[in-house]
């Protein structure tokens, strides 16, 4: 007979891995989206900041630790704090230097040009910090047990909630300046008429920039994220998360914001349940086989809008 | 073409001639994984492989020659290693050691083989290396057959009633290393609770963790490489396991340590006697330390198959492919991995896996 409670125990379980390695795809595929929406372009480039985020974690953390400071709150602020300032700095040079100059240009030149930019800044980490993992010591160790008595307990550690509360908190207020701010209000224009936002006295190049800069920073935390979760970061870690995060955002509809986290969050559950009930060595094979399910019957994704021909 | 310019070409293609090393070196190659996630198997290979150049040369070269070392990157990518093997057959490299990982070190062998180049691997176990019948192909690390047949019996030996779960990457080696032990182990009639793979370059092993937790495990058996073994071990340590890994040889490497921490204690593992034990070894063991190196693992067995390449070169006093293949089927070496004989597959004669245990940042042989 099955054991009912222990079951569910397990599903608990595997219901909180897939949460949180959801968690990152989506924040991930946040960047992909958004640039998307604005100029039509993938960012191919974005998994690369993100590894660089990773990198800068990983950094701020080993200084932080020849400066003596022992507060575990202040170094994930400082690791959060330098980390969405460098790479955010990244993303804005990627923007000016790769992809401005070719705005004018036919529409698959910037789609090279951010394939370039991806191996560049690949090479350049791989050339600059070796080829090696760079580990990171477990820094906040522990989280809590519940369901002991079906004789399988679950365990969320206390990373896995401070992911999820920074991941919530971070679309909370996304979603906020995008729908409320003035900012938010000139990105919506820009999506929809560059020319016509200009017009009317919106500077496109400086909401372009400064939508790149979003993407850096909520890739800039996920790279914080996975380096504190998995404890190790390499210079490809990108590609793999690039691409996973990039279906998470066509999977989700893309151009939707809300959509890159629900993709993100499906991925990463697909994936999870995949491995844990079926066999591990076929989960992208279903992750991949869904992705195309839901666009032959949705091709825009499941929360993207029809695009509709402007005459 | 008026005298000028004949005399420019001239002039730049004795300066070509004079540019390219003297025609009098022998350029010998050490290919493996130098950059890529085991990079620091490629690492090892590489100062092994530095080291022995210097001191053979510091010693008057082989034949009267000074040898030159190229290094090859595979970053243990079946593709890479096929295109770094076409770039040794262009140089004509006299010796290629390496590589690494099994899955790069086979595909590789094919175009050695074809172009009658010598390949002697340091690090590669997969039985299917040298099982082929090709006669240029050696190694002077053991097989897996050898290698799962000692984990096998560790794991009866002392994990008999536990139930035990088998796990691998579907990489050439670590699914042979893993499919070996299993083959020991049902020999002695203990079966695997569970038999599972996982895709190698992830970061995220918590739905595989969660199922060998769900299943009871209190055993894994990992044939893979250390990042992924590293990942797993912290990941069942965060699900609340205090189950043991045991792996292969490809997990004596600090990077190991270095992702786990202290989860990493007590995981268990299986590789030949350490030759940094070898007394005769000491001196060498500190030149390395005095370069703020530990010479661990594959850097002597580097060191030790260009030593044996160079004794072969001077037993048939010539690097032609064909006299030194059958030095080496004849003779007996001195190396710093001991005296190495080869039987008529490549293999050698003697090999033995012993169980080794992380502790504390370090390993050492299991107290039997």
């Amino acid at each position: 007979m099955i054991d009912l409670y222990r079951e569910t125990a397990i599903f608990l379980q595997q219901l909180v891995n897939g949460i949180t390695i959801g968690a990152t795809y989506g924040l991930i595929a946040i960047g992909y989206t958004m640039v998307y929406g604005i100029i039509g372009m993938i960012n191919f480039a974005h998994g690369e900041i993100y590894m660089i985020g990773a990198f800068v974690a990983v950094m701020t953390y080993v200084v932080m630790g020849m400066l003596g400071v022992q507060s575990v709150p202040l170094a994930l602020l400082a690791m959060l704090g330098v980390g969405m300032v460098v790479t955010a700095a990244y993303g804005w040079t990627v923007e000016r230097i790769a992809y401005r100059p070719l705005r004018r240009s036919f529409r698959l030149a910037p789609l090279i040009s951010a394939i370039g930019m991806s191996i560049a800044l690949q090479n350049y980490v791989q050339i600059t910090q070796g080829a090696r993992v760079k580990p990171l010591p477990p820094v906040l160790p522990g989280g809590i047990h519940f369901l002991e008595e079906t004789g399988f307990g679950v365990k969320i550690t206390w990373l896995q909630i401070f992911i999820w509360t920074v991941t919530v908190a971070l679309m909370i207020v996304f979603t906020w300046v995008v729908a409320r701010t003035a900012l938010g209000r000139q990105q919506r224009a820009c999506e929809q008429d560059q020319l016509m936002a200009a017009l009317v006295g919106v500077n496109v190049d400086r909401i372009i920039s400064l939508t790149f800069v979003m993407g850096a920073v909520l890739a800039a935390v996920a790279g914080l994220i996975v380096t504190l979760q998995y404890g190790v970061v390499d210079f490809h870690i990108g590609f793999l998360a690039g691409v996973k995060a990039f279906t998470a955002a066509v999977l989700g509809g893309i151009g939707s914001l809300p959509g890159a986290m629900l993709g993100g969050l499906l991925i990463g559950l697909i994936e999870t349940f995949w491995a844990a009930y079926f066999s591990g060595a076929y989960k992208d094979v279903a992750t991949f086989g869904i992705l195309v399910l839901v666009l032959l019957f949705r091709p825009t994704g499941l929360l993207g809008r029809p695009e509709t021909e402007k005459v | 073409m008026d005298k000028s310019s004949v005399l420019i070409t001239a002039t730049a293609l004795f300066v070509l001639m004079m540019a390219k090393p003297g025609q009098a070196d022998i350029t010998i190659a050490v290919v493996g994984p130098m950059t890529g996630p085991t990079a620091a198997f490629g690492e090892q290979m590489r100062r092994g492989a530095e080291a022995a150049v210097r001191d053979i040369n510091k010693a008057g070269g082989v034949l009267g020659q000074r040898i030159k070392l190229e290094i090859g990157d595979d970053a243990c990518d079946a593709r890479q290693a096929v295109a770094v093997a076409n770039q040794m057959v262009n140089k004509r490299v006299a010796l290629i050691a390496g590589h690494f990982c099994s899955g790069s070190s086979i595909p590789a062998s094919d175009v050695y083989h074809e172009e009658g180049l010598l390949q002697i691997s340091p690090g590669s176990t997969n039985p299917q290396l040298t099982d082929r019948g090709y006669n240029t192909v050696f190694r002077t690390c053991g097989r897996d057959d050898q290698q799962g047949k000692v984990a096998g019996n560790y794991l009866v030996a002392h994990f008999k009633d536990k139930k035990i779960a088998i796990v691998h990457d579907q990489q050439a080696y670590s699914k042979g290393l893993a499919d070996e032990t299993k083959k020991a182990l049902n020999a002695a009639g203990v079966t695997e609770i569970l038999y599972e793979t996982l895709t190698p370059g992830e970061k995220d092993y918590s739905a595989l963790v969660t199922k060998l937790k769900t299943v009871g495990t209190e055993m894994v058996f990992y044939g893979g490489y250390p990042h992924e073994a590293g990942l797993i071990v912290r990941q069942m340590r965060d699900q609340g396991m205090k189950t043991v890994l045991m792996g292969g040889d490809a997990l004596v490497a600090q990077e190991f340590w270095q992702i786990t921490g202290p989860a990493g204690e007590g995981t268990l593992m299986t590789f030949s006697p350490d030759p940094r034990k070898i007394p005769g070894n000491a001196e060498l063991v500190a030149r390395f330390h005095k370069e703020g190196y530990d010479p661990e693992a594959y850097t002597f067995y580097t060191y030790g198959t260009i030593q044996t390449w160079k004794q072969a070169v001077e037993k048939v006093a010539s690097t032609d492919v064909k006299a030194v293949v059958g030095a080496l089927r004849q003779h007996t070496f001195d190396t710093v991995l001991g005296p190495i004989r080869f039987d008529a597959k490549g293999d050698i004669t003697e090999s033995a896996y012993v169980v080794y245990k992380w502790s504390n940042g370090t390993y050492d042989y299991v107290q039997p």
